[in-house]
């Protein structure tokens, strides 16, 4: 693997908080995605946008893990898709050790696909039904032959499944004989087949049962440490976001108002969405009940075809002032230590402090 | 069948009344063309009036297809119930013609969906369908049903109720959605309501708005909740009392609070030691290892000592405690306290 | 997790002891051997009893068509004696004999070949342009779905029949057994284009089309891997069908004044002229007719044990 890269990007991430100290390998600066809304079958004529992505900025550094959370519509998962380069974007750019994916073409762009993998939320959906384990996870070496020599490939295949924690003799058979957690190993085994450097982890453990939703966290755990790797971790469970990432970046509406460390984020939010969001989240201790910050949020998230002007949060936001509505605040430390895109951050406790298990 | 002995059920949650549902040792099962699947396997619980029961469990647990025997909606076949009793204000609906049980469905026990959208017909607009409760239940006229629609809108809490009453289903939310879903199942004044997986669907913080609703809207009806869930995180901050279901059973019973506090089930400890806390980055998580069972072959003895960390099989086994070979009833362990574990007092400590 | 995922967890927790199996898993050794879908599939087959018994039937019936002289006991289709006009079927001449006194058993023999031709010929043409059409329409979707179509629009307005007529009238293809086949599956495949279609629409916005795409797949690989497979099947039950609804409408054709004209044999022919005999000699339209039921039965036995085949989720 190659391991230099173009170092010129890491000047300009050398700003935003960190822990984990390593190269930079992605930066996505401005990122878009307006999707068209279109009405008519044969003439199509475009009625409007939805803007998904409208903004995002974000920095991801060797063997590091960013966790973004959001609720549904926010525009996480579209972000996973520009990322993995499934979709294009509107503009903005995502240097992957310091080179645009918009630009890239060929072989380049190839290469880029084999380095950046993605594990999906659905692990029914994910898999080809029709084809066997075996030929899902070797998938990736039919389509980049140099990464493994023909010969030895099913041996290879068999290691990766000990590896992911499945019994190397089920390479020939099929998906639907696994259950939820057993598929999602598969698919974490498919994207370990290229030996890349960055995974980006779609909701991978959403659809689990709880007590399997540990053993694959643990396995992305185990794996990063093994391997090197660093994870976009994209979900909408806060527990387990905190849980698994070194930095966390909360999205509403298509893009990012708070950043920073696990603890910055969970312990001290500083935008009132952040906050809101720390304050919906049912806590499984008896002893924490009702100590929370309750914080009952009124409406509902608006269209992202038809947003509101200025701050996106305005609409909900209890401490909405005119200046909300005019100005769109920036994503910048105001004072908290750590990013905050709200005129008016401040730092709240909202989640009560550890009792201990 | 005869009613239940009702000393051997659950101790009274706090406040709790008369007992208005019974579920006596109840058997269902799926005949498929490859096998028997045996979902649920001998559940029992009382529910009481204002009270909040949360059956908590995963995906194959029978927490679901046990409230679809409730509500008699079962898909049948596959599904037969092979045993045991409902039993409604005393009276045990599965002994009872089609038709009086109809008169219990609705008014009597009503039920919540995870999914509001496809619960919901597209083509009728919301407050037709929540009418529709007053019309076909009550006979009510249809200008009659309409303002009940709208009165039941406001309770709960849809903005501009009036003016959104000849809306469609896709015109809003989910959170809304999910509202009209209560509406329609509160308004013929159900003394129970089965809310299965209610919030699943929805993001947290409508989430919270929702659970919010459902808690007023008890306090104010004392009607008795169900309420099904696999997220304990919901059951600790909404219920009264828990039952844990694994492999189609009830493995543990007891007080949110002392259920969360210091399980008796090596399962409810495990499930509580896999989850990562909000307030902490913690350590590393400890899951349960395996996989959930396979209904058509539960394992013999306790369905959960293949993946159980404190089993004991053989000759570690204290005579007729063998994990691998009896199956363990549920019992009371302590005061209030019930699982269904060979072991809890050393679970618990005690 | 969205509605989707929903449904499946519930659907798990229906079907999860009978799909699984994980609690006892039967561990196969493997043999340094990797299974792929089409040797399973043709594991599977050999073990279904319904494919022999349609692939039995068929070599029979494909045997007939190869070599009639072997099947007709000797008698010529084409030496006739009107004396015999219409004899019932007896021990020496098992069909019996039709209008033109002509030994029906050879008759119906030597219709297997031009029938099974086309039958077979004008199948294979559905099947492709139906599978090609709505494959790169579905897949390709935009201003080339919308073209194609509209394409298909547009010969689903022309009457089945009335297209072939039109076809074979205006003689740019000839008369011949071909002709009739094509002239056929030009205006049949419309159904197979837009089963193919929607299923490669359903088919293309998967997960795992995703997954692939991600890593980089071509969309050769990606069709032909991942969205084909899993979008032939309907297409596959639905052309066994069609062979009896094709090899039938040559008979229209004929009746028409179009399709195959005597002295061509072929079964569609013979049921034809036995319509109008069915009172009288009722055997004539009732050997041709259960000879070519079982064509078509043992055309949909291997169709459909092909499509279980083809699916893992309905093997044992």
């Amino acid at each position: 693997m190659s391991d230099d890269s173009d170092g010129s990007t890491g000047a300009t991430a050398a700003s935003l908080p960190t822990t984990a100290a390593g190269e930079t390998l992605l930066e996505v600066r401005d990122l878009r995605k307006h999707f068209p809304l279109t009405q008519g079958i044969v003439f199509r004529r475009t009625i409007g946008h939805v803007r998904a992505v409208d903004g995002v900025n974000l920095t991801l550094r060797r063997k590091e893990t960013v966790g973004l959370v959001g609720e549904s519509g926010c525009g996480k998962s579209t972000v996973s898709k520009l990322l993995v380069a499934l979709e294009k974007p509107t503009s903005g750019s995502i240097l992957y050790k310091g080179r645009d994916v918009a630009k890239m073409s060929g072989r380049a762009l190839k290469a880029y696909r084999r380095e950046v993998q993605i594990i999906f939320q659905d692990p029914y959906a994910s898999l080809n039904p029709r084809m066997t384990v075996g030929d899902i996870v070797a998938e990736g070496w039919a389509v980049h032959a140099d990464v493994a020599p023909r010969k030895g490939r099913l041996q290879r295949t068999q290691e990766l499944l000990d590896r992911v924690g499945l019994n190397p003799d089920y390479v020939n058979r099929y998906p639907h004989q696994f259950s939820g957690g057993q598929r999602q190993r598969i698919g974490i085994a498919r994207a370990l087949a290229l030996r890349p450097e960055i995974i980006v982890c779609d909701e991978p453990v959403s659809a689990l049962d709880v007590s399997v939703q540990a053993q694959v966290v643990n396995l992305l755990e185990d794996l990063q440490d093994e391997f090197g790797l660093s994870y976009l971790f994209i979900a909408h469970d806060l527990s387990v976001v905190r849980h698994i990432s070194d930095r966390v970046a909360v999205m509403y509406l298509g893009s990012i108002v708070e950043e920073g460390t696990d603890e910055q984020v969970y312990a001290s939010p500083s935008h009132p969405y952040t906050q809101a969001l720390l304050s919906s989240v049912p806590l499984h201790e008896p002893a924490l009940r009702g100590q929370k910050d309750r914080i009952l949020l009124q409406g509902d998230v608006p269209s992202p075809a038809d947003p509101p002007s200025g701050c996106r949060f305005r609409t909900r936001c209890w401490k909405a002032q005119d200046v909300c509505a005019v100005e769109p605040p920036a994503l910048v430390d105001r004072g908290q230590g750590h990013p905050s895109a709200c005129h008016f951050a401040e730092a709240r406790r909202v989640v009560p402090l550890e009792e201990g298990r | 069948m005869t009613r239940p002995d009702l000393s051997k059920t659950s101790a009274p949650a706090p406040g709790a009344g008369t007992p208005v549902l019974e579920v006596d040792d109840l058997h269902v099962e799926f005949r498929t063309r490859s096998g028997v699947v045996n979902a649920v396997n001998g559940v029992s619980y009382t529910l009481a009036a204002g009270e909040t029961l949360a059956i908590l469990g995963e995906s194959g647990s029978g927490k679901s297809v046990s409230a679809q025997a409730i509500m008699g909606i079962l898909d049948s076949p596959p599904a037969v119930i092979t045993g045991g009793g409902i039993f409604f204000e005393g009276k045990d609906l599965l002994t009872q013609p089609a038709e009086e049980q109809r008169k219990v469905r609705g008014p009597g026990i009503s039920m919540i969906f995870q999914d509001a959208l496809s619960s919901l017909n597209p083509v009728y607009s919301v407050g037709f369908q929540i009418g529709e409760m007053f019309r076909a239940h009550r006979g009510t006229s249809r200008k009659e049903a309409k303002k009940k629609a709208v009165e039941l809108m406001d309770r709960v809490r849809i903005p501009g109720a009036a003016a959104r009453v000849d809306d469609y289903p896709h015109q809003f939310s989910g959170g809304m959605r999910q509202r009209v879903m209560i509406a329609m199942a509160i308004a013929l004044d159900p003394r129970v309501l089965i809310a299965d997986e209610p919030t699943t669907a929805l993001d947290v913080t409508v989430q919270a708005q929702v659970m919010d609703l459902l808690k007023d809207l008890q306090r104010d009806t004392g009607m008795g909740l169900v309420l099904i869930t696999h997220d304990l995180g919901v059951v600790n901050e909404v219920a009264d009392e828990v039952a844990v279901m694994y492999a189609g059973k009830i493995v543990e019973r007891g007080t949110v609070d002392d259920v969360f506090t210091d399980a008796a089930h090596p399962y409810t400890d495990g499930l509580m030691s896999s989850i990562p806390q909000l307030e902490a980055k913690g350590g590393r998580l400890t899951p349960i290892v395996g996989q959930p069972p396979n209904l058509a072959a539960i394992p013999s003895g306790c369905p959960f000592h293949p993946r159980c960390s404190r089993r004991r099989i053989g000759a570690e086994a204290a005579p007729g405690r063998d994990c691998a070979a009896d199956v363990p009833p549920l019992r009371l362990v302590v005061p209030g306290r019930e699982a269904a574990c060979h072991y809890s007092e050393e679970v618990l400590g005690v | 997790m969205t509605d989707q995922q929903q449904a499946d967890l519930r659907h798990d927790e229906m079907e999860a002891g009978t799909t699984t199996g994980l609690a006892s898993p039967s561990v196969d050794v493997t043999d340094a051997r990797q299974n792929s879908l089409w040797s399973d599939a043709w594991g599977h087959l050999r073990r279904n009893p319904l494919f022999w018994i349609g692939a039995v039937l068929g070599l029979v019936f494909l045997l007939v068509a190869v070599f009639p002289q072997v099947f007709a006991r000797g008698a010529d289709p084409r030496s006739c004696s009107l004396s015999n006009s219409q004899q019932a079927p007896s021990a020496d001449h098992w069909f019996g004999f039709d209008q033109q006194g002509c030994d029906y058993l050879a008759n119906v023999v030597y219709g297997a070949r031009n029938s099974l031709l086309i039958g077979l010929l004008a199948v294979l043409v559905v099947l492709v342009l139906g599978v090609v059409v709505g494959a790169v329409s579905g897949f390709y979707g935009g201003l080339t779905d919308t073209v194609l179509s509209r394409l298909t629009d547009v010969f689903y307005a022309v009457p089945f029949v009335l297209g072939a007529i039109v076809v074979l009238q205006s003689g740019v293809i000839g008369r011949g057994v071909v002709a009739v086949a094509i002239a056929l599956a030009a205006f049949g495949w419309m159904t197979a284009m837009r089963l193919v279609r929607s299923q490669v629409i359903a088919v293309k916005s998967g997960d795992y089309v995703a997954a692939a795409r991600a890593m980089g797949a071509s969309n050769g690989r990606i069709l032909v891997r991942h969205i084909l497979p899993n979008a032939v099947a309907p297409v596959l039950v639905y052309t066994t069908i069609t062979i009896g609804v094709l090899i039938a409408a040559e008979a229209t054709l004929t009746f028409l004044g179009v399709g195959l004209q005597r002295p061509a044999i072929s079964w569609g022919l013979q049921i034809d002229a036995g319509q109008s005999l069915l009172r009288t000699a009722p055997h004539l339209v009732l050997f041709p007719s259960i000879v070519l039921t079982l064509t078509v039965m043992a055309f949909i036995m291997m169709g459909d044990a092909l499509r279980d085949a083809l699916d893992p989720r309905q093997r044992g």
